[in-house]
């Protein structure tokens, strides 16, 4: 009798380390999004990716489509390669989509956008997003302001 | 001049003795695991006793943890306007760093004791002694069971704290403060990732510090000295020789894991 309860007991251990790591795994952590790499790959080049991340969102008109499965250099022409990896629901993408990449809210991360456009041909596997915007990097616009100021004013104002 | 250097060569070449015989213990309970094939029932009795006695402690702390992680965690980000993410703060100070690392020390202060000071005492009584006089190796039979039971314990303890204190950072976050409930799990599920964050931070973390306070705590019990005074010195010995350890060993792992971000 006394065994038959330090069993249940320890059963109960392990039943609830297990539901435990269950719950890390599906409810803390998303597995369920792990599998989901069947989404056809589009490409696009972009001078500057700021801070772009593997595994950013992809988004059109908001609603997440997919997301960035690579980020390279292309070393002829310099610039950053993004590849993306869409859900095969959304296969009727016009070929002359923009993708530009954007920052949600001030300081959140940075996603690419896509924009569509008008043709009828579509994107596919392995073709290329020609119309690309670069990320906005802070440090830069400051800059432009800064050099906007000092050529609008003659003389730098004096400190008393 | 000459005494205390040779009390600092005394001093090095006694704790390096005691390493290499910590080492091998090491090696001789990782071949004893082998006869509890045959005995289940002496894992279950050692289970009991360091897992599921240590299962209040665990739950408690782990909501309490929780929390406290959440409250904190609200008032910071509050001037941001970043609440949102307060669930992806508190999951990932629990998976990666917390969750582990508390459970170790808890498990230090309320079985590893426990296993010191029985260990001890079997050996002030003489009961190992007996043992080995009727030709029977107390390794299998004394110090496997509860060896392999720590290291089954440590890390169902340490997943079964986090999922508590992530609950606890739930209730506080979403039920008492208002942060929305939906926001808090879907930045968790955006932020949290399988391997890299679970994986690595209460697996990997949890088995390495349960192997390494349960080695810790039956060594310093086997090594005791057989007096009373013996007993006490080894027990508090284990806590602190635990908790350093843990602590050390964190910023290692720590540092393997997470070190290029």
């Amino acid at each position: 009798m006394k065994q038959k309860n330090l069993e249940l007991a320890v059963g109960l251990l392990v039943a609830l380390g297990l539901a435990a790591f269950f719950i890390l795994a599906f409810k803390v952590s998303d597995l369920t999004s792990l599998g989901d790499d069947k989404g056809y790959r589009v490409t696009a080049h972009f001078e500057n990716i700021g801070g772009l991340k593997a595994r950013a969102p992809v988004t059109l008109g908001g609603v997440r489509i997919g997301r960035v499965v690579g980020i390279g250099l292309d070393p002829q022409s310099y610039e950053a390669v993004v590849t993306m990896s869409i859900d095969p629901k959304y296969n009727r993408l016009p070929a002359d989509s923009s993708a530009s990449i954007l920052t949600s809210g001030l300081l959140g991360e940075q996603y690419v956008g896509l924009e569509p456009g008008g043709m009828d041909s579509t994107l596919r596997n392995g073709s290329t997003i020609k119309l690309t915007q670069s990320a906005l990097v802070l440090e830069k616009l400051i800059g432009r302001v800064f050099t906007n100021m000092a050529s609008g004013e003659s003389t730098p104002p004096k400190t008393p | 001049m000459m005494a205390s250097l040779a009390e600092l060569g005394r001093f090095v070449l006694g704790r390096l003795g005691r390493l290499g015989r910590a080492t091998l213990f090491l090696l001789q309970l990782l071949r004893a695991l082998s006869f509890l094939f045959g005995r289940p029932g002496l894992l279950v009795k050692q289970l009991h006793a360091v897992g599921v006695l240590s299962l209040p402690i665990i739950l408690v702390s782990g909501l309490f943890v929780g929390m406290v992680l959440g409250l904190q965690g609200y008032a910071n980000l509050v001037d941001f306007g970043a609440t949102s993410s307060l669930g992806t703060v508190v999951a990932l100070s629990l998976i990666r760093e917390l969750g582990p690392v508390l459970t170790a020390l808890l498990y230090a202060g309320r079985a590893g004791s426990a296993l010191t000071a029985e260990i001890g005492l079997m050996r002030a009584t003489e009961q190992l002694a007996s043992m080995q006089m009727m030709a029977v190796d107390p390794f299998p039979r004394v110090l496997a069971p509860r060896f392999l039971a720590g290291c089954i314990a440590v890390p169902l303890l340490t997943g079964i704290f986090t999922a508590v204190g992530i609950l606890g950072g739930y209730l506080v976050a979403v039920v008492q403060l208002g942060v929305d409930g939906g926001s808090f799990w879907a930045q968790m599920q955006a932020k949290v990732q399988l391997f890299a964050d679970v994986g690595n931070g209460v697996i990997i973390k949890s088995v390495v510090f349960g192997l390494v306070a349960n080695w810790i705590a039956l060594f310093e019990g086997y090594q005791a000295q057989p007096t009373s005074e013996g007993v006490s010195l080894a027990t508090t010995r284990t806590v602190v020789d635990t908790s350093l350890a843990v602590l050390g060993l964190d910023f290692l792992l720590t540092a393997l894991m997470f070190g290029e971000w």
